[in-house]
């Protein structure tokens, strides 16, 4: 669904590529999370899959990004936005300012191209009702908390129904309910076969969602596997990216001989509770 | 002269309908670590707000040390307590990171050497002294978020506010911000932090605040407030320590494995 061919990319202000050189494929309907250190071309990565780079912020891009086939880069991106979505970090920055309530934000999109009004309906009270948002519907979007109009800018990219969405640390500025709501959502997205690039920093949520993790550093790709593979990996801190603290303290056990050999690391609570618990008498809580 | 921050029955209303803070009591003592939870909206920087006087009380007081800060202008009150945006873009101007850090004492009126020597060490501690030459908005979200925080370190002030201050950085960021809380507090300052980041607040704070619908609705000890069922995503290490049926309440990496040596005779 998603091809880089030794894909390069500098912004147009700076002479060091961002990103690159890189190549790999997401097959459709895979989730595949992107974890790095700041400034590791994380969002670069994510903006190229999406046709931001190269059709709004220029730049040298070389080798080549297909989504569905399609060579972003020679596709208008009003043919893209049907085929793939893009969440980015602040939420304001996603919204058109034209529209005063959250279902007429939601519409802006849909009004652009030209969707059949009863359709156009339909998916919006869809959307409303998938990110359980309805009460917002008829409020100002700028009236609205930051983690509030998160999810309503996820709903402008879910009303067009792309197979591909793309969201640059969507939770960031979310609260853990929030957050927790938009993974909902993204598991939802899964279950329908739609393809997901997720840049996240929540890595027990990340985990447990994604197929597979890709980590960047300095532009390039450097591991590439399972969430399990790759959270238990011991160049990870290296490499700027955090583990569980599920990780964090069997390892530490490990050291004291509290973890049991024959188990790998676990990076979620339940393989934590499996090894932890393993020959152990449980307590009562009186 | 100490520092502590009293709320006295603050209530805030903005448009007149929409009450953000409702009847808010707290006191921070000179040197507390405390996080401050709650959802999105719940009014967590509403209230950090009216520590350094950016907001003032509709009505109730706020007292920083005997400054009332409704009687007296944020200048005055910036000296007692820095403030770090949670959207870093809200609080840099200059046209390097260097100048943007040296922005605090300089108005603050410290002698140059001695502002000299802060921003020195809030560059270091904040990552930041090879990026000292550098625009700030060439730089990540994360990477500026590191500069406000700089700017504010070195102003040296005896109360340090962090409006969600983990949000996008990456695990070497994190440390530093440990490392950060941690000398602040050796050093008697008082650190408050607004966080979505539980773990993290487990991690770095001796004192837990949960905000809802513009009320105080827990405080105490990181164990006490993740006891309850009010919080909605608890730190993982409380999950996996009930998960195991343990009713000894264990909230950090370091504490868990102890307890597991413990129960392991």
């Amino acid at each position: 669904m998603i091809e880089f061919e030794n894909v390069s990319y500098a912004y147009p202000t700076t002479a060091e590529d961002a990103l690159g050189p890189v190549s790999f494929a997401i097959p459709a309907g895979q989730v595949c999370g992107v974890v790095g250190a700041s400034g590791s071309g994380k969002s670069t990565l994510a903006s190229a899959v999406a046709g931001m780079i190269p059709h709004v912020s220029g730049g040298r891009l070389s080798g080549e990004v297909r989504v569905g086939g399609r060579p972003v880069a020679t596709t208008p991106l009003a043919d893209l936005v049907t085929e793939v979505g893009l969440v980015v970090q602040n939420p304001f920055n996603q919204m058109s300012g034209a529209k005063f309530t959250v279902r007429e934000e939601l519409a802006f999109g849909l009004e652009n191209l030209g969707v059949d009004r009863a359709e156009m309906v339909r998916r919006i009270e869809q959307v409303l009702e998938d990110l359980r948002i309805e009460h917002l519907a008829d409020r100002s979007p700028f009236a609205l908390s930051g983690g509030q109009q998160q999810l309503v800018a996820i709903g402008s990219v879910l009303v067009m129904r792309p197979r591909v969405v793309v969201l640059d640390e969507p939770t960031s500025q979310l609260d853990p309910a929030s957050a927790t709501l938009v993974f909902g959502a993204l598991d939802a997205l899964r279950r329908n076969g739609i393809t997901i690039v997720l840049v996240e920093h929540r890595i027990e949520q990340l985990a447990e969602l994604a197929d597979r993790v890709l980590v960047l550093s300095h532009g390039s790709l450097v591991l590439d596997g399972s969430p399990h593979d790759v959270f238990t990996d011991e160049l990870l801190p290296d490499l700027g990216v955090s583990s569980t603290r599920y990780t964090r303290a069997a390892r530490r056990a490990a050291e004291r001989g509290l973890w049991p050999e024959s188990l790998p690391l676990p990076v979620l609570l339940p393989e934590a509770v499996r090894g932890f618990g393993a020959g152990l008498s449980v307590e009562h809580t009186p | 002269m100490r520092s502590d921050i009293r709320v006295e029955s603050l209530t805030f209303r903005y448009d007149e309908r929409v009450t953000a803070l409702d009847d808010v009591s707290l006191v921070v003592r000179q040197g507390e670590r405390v996080a401050v939870i709650g959802p999105n909206g719940a009014g967590k920087t509403t209230l950090a707000q009216h520590f350094n006087g950016m907001v003032k009380p509709t009505s109730g007081r706020v007292l920083v040390g005997d400054l009332d800060t409704a009687e007296h202008p944020i200048a005055v009150l910036a000296a007692k307590v820095g403030f770090v945006f949670q959207n870093p873009n809200d609080q840099l101007h200059a046209k390097t990171v260097s100048a943007e850090v040296h922005f605090g004492p300089r108005n603050l009126g410290f002698p140059p050497e001695h502002a000299r020597h802060l921003v020195e060490r809030a560059l270091e501690s904040t990552g930041l002294t090879d990026l000292a030459d550098a625009h700030p908005h060439h730089l990540s979200l994360a990477q500026r978020k590191m500069v406000a925080i700089a700017g504010v370190l070195a102003m040296d002030t005896p109360v340090v506010v962090l409006d969600e201050p983990t949000t996008g950085q990456d695990s070497v960021a994190l440390d530093a911000l440990a490392t950060i809380i941690a000398d602040l507090s050796l050093r008697g300052r008082t650190v408050i932090a607004i966080t979505h980041d539980m773990d993290f607040c487990v991690e770095n704070f001796d004192r837990v605040v949960l905000v809802a619908d513009g009320r105080i609705v827990e405080d105490g000890t990181p164990a006490e407030v993740f006891a309850g069922d009010r919080v909605a995503r608890l730190p993982q290490v409380v999950r996996l320590g009930r998960e195991l049926g343990w009713s000894e309440q264990v909230t950090t990496v370091d504490g868990f494995v102890d307890h597991l040596a413990v129960t392991r005779g």
